[in-house]
């Protein structure tokens, strides 16, 4: 499996939950914080479950609670893919 | 017109208890009745506990067809019903049946019925366009949830109004506050009230895993729900029901029934806010329970006890005691406050009239029902919980809450009426 | 004695148009919204003609954010909530916190999205299921969605009682505010038109098999076969006639003057059905003697027996012939919770322009049925006074009686209007 880009996020991000609030999530924004965008707590446990599904990549519960920003989930879904393969 | 609302008559199944006596020694004792998941293998669920009945019911006077007709949600209400009417000691013959209606309330109604036919119909969720040939007559009952107060209706003759309210985790609550206010504006006499629910089936079960709202603590089942414990970890999802005769209080007088209580107050508020988020600050729920004491016309302090939504979800433990505080000022701090949760789990649309039941008998009883399997305290919830143990008080006002996703919030008073039991 | 409760505010989305003006002008010109079910290959299937709200995209009309935790049938509840506060002019602030309730009506939930997580879940596994479906499913959606986008805090509630649900939710929503809520939007909107849905339908053994789109629903015809199903709905803006007053309200389409509701006798007894009690204790209600009623709208079932026991009901109640009778219901299907608040919004309408609305597609009544049902064309006749009936399955009978206001009459037809848009 590939890495996750910004722009991978970004769509399930869309299918999940819908457009950003104001701005569209792109690179250059991926240290803001979640809220921002406004993407709630629901908003993130169906993305993390659909990230589960498409990536094989298990995002632990408490992690989850921990995950604020769009890089802090790259990160993870990432470093996971690289132990894995 | 100043027409009041009794209670005279109460029919109830919980995990764990079967009819009013079972139930009362089961809240006396604290006595939790939580398991692991029977009714299919849970095994590849997140929560893998729940409150079940132990329910039969061939063994409970339906008819085969009514077996086959009935969801199980209806069955349980059917029941109920039939206790509430039989211990109200109301001879339904001698009634005008356009005087008699029905408040059922249910969240997920006929959810198992719709899981099983669906596997028939799908060949296990092979196809989307399902078949049509091997079709069951009652699918249309379950695919519309108000059959199940048709068949409620049918157990008395009711010509009444009837209806129900699915106003999701409050629905328990507000059918039986809905039916009070049919009485007090003079529509019906007499209204069979209340609730049934009865999730344990697996689309019901993996929609509470996927938002995390159950607990997955499933090493130690009979212990797995534990409102207002720091060690908590989510609701117990469980079934059950409960149906009241209520009746307004001068004919009750009039026939000389036995009066469990009065239902004095009641209000619903939502809070406009998230469809499963609640904020802590628990205002809403708190206007929800000023709103009915002010019904109730009665003072914070006369609360006697409070009987909690107590989900055991670390979100509504907090919101539920920050509304308490809010409401009820210093009086929160002097109030036994308990939820019954803790031993029958969270039997969702259900649980609203298995608390007013509780309370009913509790009042009748004077006793206060424990919080089971609080053992450590959360600091942010620093009320009476009345853990483990039942005490004996007198109970002559009481306060039951409810709360809800699509943000919910209900509240209802009971209070002793003099001299009449 | 209560003060009025007025009608100020109605949203509609239907078959027939979407859109109150649009669904209306649809109404009198006899076009119908019923077609071919197209959302999925029908041909298999013994049932294929329904009402399908066909022009609606939901992304145009609510934020994007909604869209991947809603049914279509909030989806429309959703807009037509937005569409009624729109056309009643509600300011944002005008009502308090508490003021302003929510009470709607359901009959299947959000059936298309719980097919898709059941599916989900039984051919992935119970990881796949979405976080949204515990509320997306349930009843109370309609309520619990409109009350957050509109931060509508007051007692609100959601009924379910079949195709009665609609006409029990507006008499709910009175009976909230003559207990002190001075604003309630209420309604019904229903869809479950899904292949399981569609199934579960076909299973209540009433739904029309006909092919012919105008000749399928036909209530009261000596042909009726039985009723073709829809989606939609109305959402209505209810408020006291002293809070219409105070914020100047450009409109009131009428007034709720009654209400009642009642239950059939138990299957094989032979005490006689609900309707015509509910009928009666409606006109009771509103304190109204049958010869004051101008027009019927009827359940209009398209079941034989049960055109014939409504007819009955009617013609006992006012007399053979004594009142016109409607069920504009033809063009649109039957509508479940949303079929009784479009009725009462045709009502309304109908008081607004004097003008009632024919049956379509029904040629001959029963001369025994003795009722004066509108047929082919519009009927020009001053409307002061409707009743509105429903039937829920199982033996759910509910009447509203709706009456125009007293004093300056409601503007007159306005040019069709796209109703604002917010997201």
């Amino acid at each position: 499996m590939s890495r996750m880009t910004i722009d991978d996020l970004r769509r399930v991000l869309v299918e999940c939950a819908g457009e950003a609030d104001g701005e569209a999530l792109t690179a250059d924004r991926q240290d803001r914080d979640f809220e921002e965008f406004g993407y709630d707590s629901l908003a993130l446990m169906e993305t993390a479950a659909r990230i589960e599904a498409e990536y094989g990549v298990r995002v632990p519960e408490e992690r989850m609670a921990e995950l604020r920003t769009p890089r802090e989930v790259l990160d993870l879904v990432n470093d996971a893919l690289v132990r894995t393969s | 017109m100043n027409r009041r609302v009794v209670i005279t008559g109460i029919g109830v199944r919980t995990p764990g208890a079967n009819g009013t006596k079972e139930f009362l020694d089961l809240l006396t004792a604290g006595r939790t009745a939580t398991r692991r998941i029977s009714f299919f293998d849970p095994s590849a669920y997140r929560s893998r506990v729940a409150g079940e009945v132990d329910f039969a019911p061939e063994h409970e006077g339906l008819s085969p067809l009514e077996v086959r007709r009935m969801d199980r949600a209806a069955q349980l209400a059917v029941v109920c019903a039939g206790e509430a009417v039989a211990d109200s000691g109301l001879e339904f013959e001698d009634f005008d049946p356009t005087r008699v209606g029905v408040s059922l309330g249910s969240a997920v109604a006929s959810a198992t019925s719709l899981e099983q036919e669906y596997l028939v119909l799908s060949d296990s969720g092979r196809n989307w366009l399902v078949d049509h040939t091997n079709l069951s007559p009652h699918m249309f009952d379950y695919l519309v949830p108000s059959a199940m107060p048709a068949e409620v209706a049918w157990t008395v003759g009711a010509e009444g109004p009837v209806t129900m309210v699915s106003n999701g985790c409050t629905s328990g609550i507000d059918s039986v506050g809905h039916g009070c206010q049919l009485i007090r504006e003079g529509s019906a006499d007499v209204v069979l009230a209340g609730a049934s629910d009865t999730p344990i089936t697996p689309i019901v079960v993996a929609c509470f895993d996927a938002i995390k709202a159950t607990t997955p603590n499933n090493d130690d089942p009979e212990h797995a729900s534990r409102p207002f414990d720091r060690t908590r970890t989510g609701f117990v999802l469980a079934e059950g029901a409960a149906v009241f005769v209520l009746e307004e209080h001068e004919r009750a007088r009039r026939r000389g029934a036995r009066v469990y209580a009065e239902i004095s107050g009641y209000a619903t508020r939502c809070n406009a806010y998230h469809m499963t988020g609640l904020k802590t600050d628990g205002r809403e729920l708190a206007e929800a329970v000023t709103v009915a004491l002010d019904e109730a016309r009665i003072d914070p302090t006369a609360i006697d006890y409070i009987n909690a939504h107590g989900s055991g979800t670390k979100q509504n433990d907090r919101h539920e005691t920050a509304a308490y505080k809010r409401s009820l000022g210093e009086h929160a701090r002097r109030t036994p406050i308990s939820s019954i949760k803790s031993m029958v789990g969270h039997s969702l649309g259900a649980i609203g009239s298995i608390e007013i039941a509780a309370c009913a008998l509790a009042m009748v009883n004077d006793v206060v029902p424990p919080t089971a399997n609080l053992r450590v305290p959360d600091p942010e919830c620093d009320l009476d919980y009345v853990p483990l143990t039942a005490r004996q008080k007198r109970l002559d006002s009481v306060l039951t809450v409810g709360s809800g996703f699509g943000g919910f919030q209900s509240a209802m008073v009971l209070r002793r009426t003099g001299g009449s039991r | 004695m209560s003060e009025g409760v007025y009608v100020t505010g109605i949203g509609l989305l239907a078959p027939n148009g979407s859109g109150l003006e649009q669904h209306w002008a649809a109404t009198l010109a006899g076009r119908s919204g019923i077609a071919t079910l197209s959302r999925f290959d029908v041909s298999r299937y013994p049932v294929r003609l329904a009402g399908q709200v066909d022009d609606f995209d939901a992304a145009r009309h609510l934020p994007s954010r909604l869209l991947p935790q809603t049914d279509i049938s909030t989806q429309l509840a959703l807009v037509a909530a937005d569409w009624a506060l729109a056309d009643a002019e509600i300011d944002e602030g005008f009502f308090a916190d508490y003021d302003t309730g929510v009470v709607t009506s359901n009959a299947t939930g959000g059936f298309e999205f719980t097919h898709r997580e059941f599916r989900k879940l039984w051919t992935r596994g119970s990881a796949a299921v979405s976080v949204y479906e515990s509320f997306a499913w349930f009843y109370a959606v309609n309520t619990g969605q409109i009350s957050i986008r509109n931060q509508f805090r007051g007692p609100s509630s959601a009924l379910v009682a079949e195709q009665a649900g609609g006409l029990d939710a507006i008499g709910h929503a009175r009976r909230t505010i003559r207990r002190g809520t001075p604003m309630v939007v209420t309604g019904g909107v229903d869809s479950a038109l899904d292949p399981w849905g569609w199934v579960a339908q076909i299973a209540s053994g009433r739904l029309s098999t006909a092919t012919d789109a105008h000749r399928a629903y036909r209530p009261f015809d000596v042909d009726a076969c039985g009723y073709v199903p829809g989606e939609g709905g109305a959402i209505l803006v209810l408020e006291t006639a002293s809070a219409a007053a105070a914020r100047g309200a450009r409109q009131v389409y009428g007034e709720i003057a009654g209400y009642a509701t009642t239950f059939d006798p138990p299957p094989g007894s032979p005490r006689p059905p609900g309707l015509r009690r509910a009928a009666e204790s409606a006109l009771a209600d509103a304190g109204l003697t049958p010869d004051q009623v101008d027009v019927v709208f009827a359940d209009a079932s398209g079941v034989p027996e049960l055109d014939r026991a409504e007819a009955a009901a009617i013609s006992g109640l006012f007399g053979p012939f004594a009142v016109p009778v409607t069920a504009p219901k033809a063009l649109t299907g039957r509508m479940y919770s949303g079929g009784g608040p479009v009725d009462v919004a045709d009502a309304l309408l109908s008081i607004r322009d004097g003008v009632i609305p024919p049956t379509p597609g029904t040629a001959e009544v029963p001369e025994d049925y003795r009722i004066d049902l509108v047929r082919g064309v519009p009927r020009h006749h001053e409307v002061t006074t409707a009743l509105v009936l429903a039937r829920g399955r199982w033996g759910f009978n509910s009447a509203v009686v709706v009456r125009a206001v007293p004093g300056p009459r409601t503007p007159a037809p306005r040019r069709p209007r796209q109703p604002q848009e917010r997201t």
